[in-house]
């Protein structure tokens, strides 16, 4: 589906030749050190410990978590949300080397596009994991059951999620197919969608935003800034988490590339973080001058209500992490010092998870729209089902990235580019 | 960083290496395998035919009938109970509406045991699509309400008020539905599929008056407990994993008789009828009395009206 049919056709044709590239490359993509395997060994027993946990509650209901009535989305939906934020995060590398010509972040568009892939199969999962009955999934799929669309904002989210996957799984495995081939990609087969995943990776994370604002009757979320909120934080915590992956896939191959894309990154960060920070203000300005009954979630959220105070320590080890690192960044050692960089972006993306989840999907529920307070605090089964879920994303991340790594290696373009680049890590294999 | 091209005995270690990829692929398929070993013990409850199964609407009469019997056999089966499962339709020219005199209501919350007994709820959780609110007399305040009350009632100083779907005219839980499980009948009653959902729980953030219950597990009731009297889209004892609601007891009120709530009322307090008639006691109610409907502000158009007497 992915393989155009207008250039010249090679020895055996492309749809029968894609999926063999796939696989060949998926194969190569398993071959690595020992560290490798100790990484993916590691994340394999954490996905089983999950997938175990998703059975056993499918089984036996989700009263083994500690959602009720009252707080009836919790740890899967707060990790979706954050999720896809991430996901859009990811192409916000695509933007500055597209629409500015930057051709030293060209290179590396992948490791953004490839974290939109790995995100949004993750968000994906945790929206399964959040269901009822996953045996009837197929009642969303258009066509085959009931799609209430355009009423539904969950419908649109199906969309936009799934179209956003397909988008990026289009452009990466062009774009590594016709390096594979050692052919230049062809412009008019992946620039439109470059442009089109920019735009659509905005809209996941408004739509997102939508489900929750669009209800009256849940004042905290019943907020126009929220979708601004969502998006300017995600532009923190996806280039958080790209900073740190390009500085792992370069000790990982022993090639030192990336430092302006690095440098672009964090230019992009000390701005959203500060944004996002100024509508967190802005906010609660509004909340705590206003007062109210309608403000008694952001009450509950930092400062406790009635004496229940579960979200106190999580919003403000968020807010304390997010402000720790919007000063780690604003200083101008960040460049030349990677530890406090590192920090920096580690900080920022515990924050935002924090703040898209416990700080923002738990107090939509807390207290309740009839005024009860009934508190939540994540079950040891939603901890295991959570870290089954990021253990397979980031299984799914290392995989597309060494994959990505192998075909830029092997491919008959790599030996004139790469001349100078003697030293092979244990990847090149 | 051992690379593998440098290893001496090539071959040797090539195929030891794919031998030992094989072993370990091996075992994690086992292990995957053993991890989700739950899944089939749990997909031995589903039958084909509930799988495949379509949306209420889409049934033809002789798909309804075959499913009603197969419901009927599950009962017997899962829970030891005959019942009659029947699909009762709205009728021409009514339009269900409620009302509830907070001045005469004392908080003994029979009208939510009755719900509980009459629509096979969940006995463990003690479920009940109604809540009584214990509220402070000077204030309509739902914050300085308090549900767990356990205390002699009525108090000097309170006044209850119960809550329930209020079966919104533009309901939002029904907008939010991605798979139209759930809408609202020609009667004007909210209904769902329980065969249908998906149980994403979105209608549970959409409900403004906490209407909604999910069935975190599946629901516990002896044989001897079971209300016999069933229809598909109200008291049937629902699935796993599924939402449910107030439906007005459609199983009764469709055939003439009152909801379980009003008959159990001890105070005279809840009046129920047709608002397509100009006659029927909550209209008299409507055109008589004060009347005000909760988060009125919202626009959701409610059916179900609060009153005081003085």
């Amino acid at each position: 589906m992915n393989a155009p049919t207008t250039t010249v056709p090679p020895a055996t044709p492309h749809w029968r030749n894609y999926p063999r590239f796939l696989w060949t490359a998926l194969l190569e993509s398993v071959e690595g050190n020992w560290v490798f395997y100790v990484w993916m060994t590691f994340l394999t027993a954490i996905f089983l410990v999950g997938a175990n946990a998703w059975a056993v509650q499918v089984r036996d209901g989700m009263h083994l978590t500690n959602m009720s009535d009252h707080v009836s989305w919790a740890l899967y939906i707060a990790n979706f949300t954050f999720l896809v934020g991430l996901a859009a995060g990811g192409v916000m590398m695509v933007i500055p080397s597209y629409l500015y010509h930057d051709e030293e972040m060209h290179d590396i568009v992948l490791i953004g596009e490839l974290l939109a892939i790995a995100a949004i199969i993750m968000a994906l999962m945790f929206v399964v994991c959040d269901l009822g009955r996953p045996d009837r999934f197929w009642h969303l799929i258009p066509g085959l059951g009931r799609f209430n669309f355009p009423v539904s904002m969950l419908t649109w989210d199906v969309i936009v999620l799934n179209g956003y996957l397909l988008i990026n799984l289009h452009i990466c495995g062009y774009l590594l197919y016709m390096r594979y081939l050692g052919r230049k990609p062809n412009r008019k087969w992946y620039v439109p969608f470059v442009f089109l995943s920019i735009l659509w990776a905005i809209s996941i994370h408004t739509v997102t935003a939508f489900l929750y604002c669009g209800l009256g009757s849940r004042p905290f979320w019943n907020t126009a800034l929220l979708a601004p909120r969502f998006l300017t934080s995600a532009f923190v915590s996806g280039p958080a988490f790209i900073i740190v992956a390009i500085q792992v896939i370069r000790h990982a191959i022993g090639r030192k590339f990336g430092n302006g894309p690095i440098r672009t990154l964090v230019n992009i960060m000390r701005v959203t973080i500060l944004i996002n920070l100024l509508m967190v203000v802005s906010e609660v300005f509004v909340e705590f001058y206003t007062g109210g009954t309608h403000t008694s979630a952001a009450h509950y959220l930092y400062f406790g209500l009635h004496g229940h105070n579960a979200l106190v320590p999580w919003i403000w080890s968020s807010v304390a992490m997010t402000v720790t690192a919007a000063i780690l960044l604003l200083n101008p050692k960040v460049f030349s010092r990677s530890w406090m960089m590192n920090l920096a972006c580690v900080l920022a993306f515990i924050g935002i998870w924090i703040e898209k989840g416990m700080g923002m999907v738990i107090p939509g529920f807390v207290p309740s729209v009839l005024h009860e307070v009934v508190e939540y605090t994540p079950s040891l089964l939603e901890w295991k089902i959570m870290a089954g879920i990021w253990a397979l994303g980031l299984m799914i991340y290392t995989l597309a990235i060494k994959i990505a790594i192998n075909v830029f290696r092997n491919s008959p373009l790599a030996t004139k580019e790469n001349a100078n680049q003697t030293n092979s890590g244990p990847l090149a294999s | 960083m051992d690379n593998i091209t440098t290893d001496p005995q090539e071959s040797n270690g090539l195929s030891r290496r794919s031998a030992l990829k094989g072993v370990g692929a091996m075992l994690g398929v086992a292990a995957f395998a053993k991890a989700i070993a739950p899944l089939t013990e749990w997909t031995q409850n589903i039958s084909a035919e509930e799988f495949v199964q379509k949306h209420y609407k889409e049934l033809t009469p002789i798909d309804l009938e075959i499913i009603l019997h197969r419901l009927e056999k599950d009962t017997r089966d899962q829970y030891g109970a005959d019942v009659t499962i029947k699909d009762y339709k709205p009728q021409e020219g009514v339009k269900f509406g409620y009302a509830l005199n907070l001045s005469v209501c004392n908080g003994c919350r029979k009208c939510a045991e009755a719900c509980h007994i009459e629509n096979n709820h969940d006995r463990p959780s003690n479920q009940s699509y109604i809540r009584v609110f214990e509220m402070s007399k000077g204030s309509m305040d739902m914050e300085k309400g308090n549900v767990h009350y356990d205390h002699p009632v009525p108090q000097p100083d309170k006044f209850y008020m119960p809550v329930q779907c209020q079966q919104c005219e533009r309901p939002p839980c029904v907008d939010v539905c991605p798979v139209e499980a759930t809408w609202k009948e020609p009667d004007g009653i909210v209904v769902v599929d329980y065969n249908w959902c998906i149980g994403c729980r979105y209608c549970e953030a959409a409900c403004p008056y906490h209407a909604r219950r999910f069935n975190w597990t599946k629901p516990q009731i002896s044989a001897i407990e079971i209300n016999p009297i069933q229809s598909y889209l109200s008291n049937r004892i629902r699935p796993q994993g599924v939402v449910e609601k107030c439906h007005f007891c459609l199983h009764r009120t469709r055939n003439g008789r009152l909801p379980a709530c009003l008959e159990a009322c001890p105070t005279g307090a809840r009046v129920f009828g047709n608002l397509l008639d100009p006659n029927s006691d909550v209209r008299q109610v409507l055109a008589h009395k004060r009347v005000f409907v909760l988060k009125e502000e919202l626009g959701l158009k409610p059916q179900f009206f609060y009153f005081f007497d003085v």
